[in-house]
């Protein structure tokens, strides 16, 4: 992975009225990374990505995009963003072959490459057969596809996708990051938004944002390492009862159910493994097992949007 | 370039693909004209008339003669005072006055020109115009068979112009709005609705689908965007003119007097400030059915006070002032002038100035307000 900053922005503002839906974001992304941006609804993903590739302008902030800065070179710095936004944005009435070559073209892909270029993404996009198809025709995970080979088809160091997966069948999904990574070969800057934790591990690196702000960041496993031995799994007979028993006890500072499980965030697990046990006794629910666990990403969200990231400090980006 | 021929193909395509909207684009006007057409075309015969000869010679009953030889006059009434002669046209008993001044024999016969009037009823422009056009023929023909006649009889001598001068003065509508306006009119007010709305409704369009997020981010300039957009639109335009005459031509006989050069030359400077207005409009709408109701409150008063349907000056004073606020009313001018008088363009110079600054103004302040970003 080469140092090389190809994406950054510095105190980037948006206000739409008087409210900020981006707030003084500080990002970097290095050539060859592939982050993460995940955070809430409403967290400013879409705001902030928008500012990155120049479809809004920003209230105050720069973005530098490949040593071009936004607003200012906005027209030099598109040239270098491949941009898949949220909702489907190509054209229902053309065909695959007709939206990619479009794109090629405004992108000024040269002419003896256009053909070939679409013809390699959509066949590797498995969209190959269906080339005459109207795009309006596809199905989502499809139009998800086609919109990756779009904005991939002029090589664009900056790569920004913006919950590229949202919508999309679980299998349809596996197949949207195998050929999101077969595709980049190293040398781009992606930066992906994305609400499901379970992706967020494939990311080099995770920036949780929420009110327009990043919380923290940092590898995934890092991240999951500050909650080591702060999750325990409950597993009891009357989830209802449990969990106002987890909930009482002093040490455990949050209970979420995944699934039939209950899952404890502690501020030390000692004092609630042995005290929840007895009381679920003496209120004569059937415990089938409690034990700690290892933090998900997703435990790690929680407790950063409900403590605002208070406990984490600010860290610099591990590149 | 490149970019933007690729975006002129995609363009096309997107029109192409919506045949709806483009069945649309061409039935409607052919339908309005077929409508409006037939509904005034009743065939004009036998008009009563009223007749006041003052000079009642010989020479002024044959004149009379080959006017009533064309079918379109009926003799109804012969009075002996001008103030009856408007006195049955104002009670609408006679459509047409011919009067006959008292010195028409001398001054046929000493070879000077005699003067007759033919006063019509404009109230009902498509009679009045048919026998406008019918007077001033039978006029002409009855004058040259009385000079070769002359001619014939006494040697080549005195004046060589047309012994029979008839002047027509219209009253009420001097505009003589109806069928043989209505073409102009009708060319005008689809140019105006094409241009106009379909511009708003295509980049508004791009908005509502989400395509412009992807449109944007992209090198395309702002101008090749707008150019690209409204570059379909002013080819329907001028297919859409072509039609409309041609129908108009072929069925209801619409004269096409002027120079079809200048007419497409000045259709085309037209087109600019509608098209301009179409951006405006697209750069304040967010969905297409806002672009659609903000286009009402110019088309409405374009319709009603730019003289497609009724003559400006029957307007109160300050809705005068208004319609010279719209180009459609320079338009219409320029369209009537050329289709039906046949003028060239030295008589509308001050109209074509008017269109270039409603241009420059509009297309100035879109291109001004458009900006290639969501918000
Ligand atoms: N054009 C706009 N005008 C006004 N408010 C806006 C606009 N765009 C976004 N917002 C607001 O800014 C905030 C951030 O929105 P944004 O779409 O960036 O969030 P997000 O993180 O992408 O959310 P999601 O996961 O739902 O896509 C939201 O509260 C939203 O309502
Ligand atoms: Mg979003």
């Amino acid at each position: 992975m080469s140092n090389e900053i190809l994406l950054e922005t510095e105190n980037l503002i948006k206000t739409f009225g008087t409210f900020r839906a981006v707030d003084g974001l500080n990002l970097q992304v290095h050539a060859g990374e592939m982050v993460g941006l995940v955070g809430p609804d409403g967290a400013g993903k879409t705001t902030a990505i928008r500012l990155m590739c120049g479809a809004l302008s920003p209230t105050s902030g720069v973005v530098r995009v490949a040593g071009y800065e936004v607003p200012a070179q906005v027209e030099k710095a598109r040239e270098q963003v491949g941009y898949l936004a949220q909702r489907f944005g190509l054209y229902g009435d053309l065909s695959v072959q007709e939206n990619i070559e479009f794109f090629g073209e405004v992108f000024d892909v040269p002419v003896s490459e256009v053909k070939q270029r679409a013809a390699e993404l959509l066949n590797f996009a498995g969209l190959g057969d269906f080339t005459d198809r109207p795009a309006s025709a596809l199905s989502g995970g499809m139009q998800k596809k086609l919109g990756l080979a779009s904005a991939l088809v002029h090589r664009p160091k900056v790569l920004l996708l913006d919950e590229p997966t949202g919508g999309v069948d679980p299998v349809a999904r596996q197949e949207f990051w195998h050929l999101l990574i077969a595709l980049l070969r190293g040398g781009s800057a992606v930066l992906v938004s994305t609400p499901y934790m379970d992706e967020a591990m494939r990311f080099n690196r995770v920036i949780f944002m929420n009110h327009g702000r990043v919380l923290t960041q940092g590898e995934p496993r890092q991240l999951m390492s500050r909650l080591e031995g702060r999750i325990l799994e409950l597993d009891a007979g009357d989830q209802m009862a449990a969990r106002q028993i987890a909930e009482d006890d002093p040490e455990v500072e949050d209970v979420h159910t995944f699934g039939n499980h209950l899952h404890l965030r502690v501020s030390s697990a000692k004092g609630p493994m042995e005290r929840i046990p007895m009381k679920l006794k003496s209120a004569n629910i059937p415990m089938e097992h409690m034990l700690q666990i290892p933090a998900t990403l997703e435990d790690v969200f929680i407790h950063l949007i409900e403590t605002e990231g208070e406990e984490y400090e600010q860290p610099t980006p591990s590149a | 370039m490149r970019r933007f021929r690729a975006l002129i193909k995609k363009e096309m395509i997107h029109m192409l693909r919506d045949p709806r909207t483009l069945i649309f684009i061409f039935m409607m006007p052919i339908m309005q004209l077929l409508l409006l057409g037939y509904a005034n075309n009743t065939e004009i015969k036998n008009v009563p008339t009223v007749v006041f000869n003052q000079d009642n010679s010989k020479a002024s009953r044959a004149l009379l003669d080959s006017f009533q030889a064309t079918d379109y006059f009926s003799f109804d009434y012969a009075v002996y005072s001008q103030a009856e002669v408007y006195r049955l046209i104002d009670a609408g008993r006679a459509k047409v006055g011919i009067i006959i001044p008292p010195d028409y024999n001398q001054n046929v016969a000493t070879r000077k020109t005699a003067d007759v009037l033919v006063l019509l009823d404009g109230a009902d422009p498509t009679i009045a115009s048919a026998v406008m056009s019918a007077a001033a023929l039978a006029g002409q023909a009855h004058g040259a068979s009385v000079r070769s006649q002359q001619l014939a009889l006494q040697g080549p001598t005195g004046s060589a112009a047309s012994p029979v001068d008839v002047r027509t003065n219209v009253l009420y509508n001097p505009d003589l709005l109806g069928s043989y306006n209505l073409v102009p009119g009708l060319i005008a007010m689809i140019l105006f609705q094409t241009a106009t709305s379909l511009t708003a409704l295509a980049i508004v369009k791009e908005r509502e689908r989400g395509t412009i997020e992807q449109l944007i981010v992209t090198p395309i300039r702002s101008w090749e965007l707008i150019v690209a957009k409204i570059i379909p639109y002013i080819l329907v335009s001028f297919a859409n003119t072509v039609l409309i005459m041609a129908v108009g031509t072929f069925l209801f006989g619409v004269p096409l007097r002027g120079s079809l050069v200048l007419l497409f030359g000045l259709v085309g400077l037209y087109l600019l400030p509608t098209l301009g207005l179409g951006l405006l409009i697209s750069t304040a709408a967010k969905t297409q059915q806002q672009a659609q109701l903000m286009t009402m409150p110019i088309m409405l008063p374009s319709m009603m006070l730019s003289g497609v349907f009724f003559p400006i000056s029957s307007l109160p004073l300050f809705l005068q002032f208004v319609s010279n606020l719209l180009p459609l009313t320079y338009f219409i001018y320029i369209l009537r002038s050329i289709l039906v008088k046949g003028v060239g363009i030295e008589l509308i110079i001050p109209q074509i100035v008017a269109l270039t600054v409603f241009a420059i103004v509009l297309l100035g302040l879109a291109a001004m307000r458009f900006q290639k970003t969501l918000d």
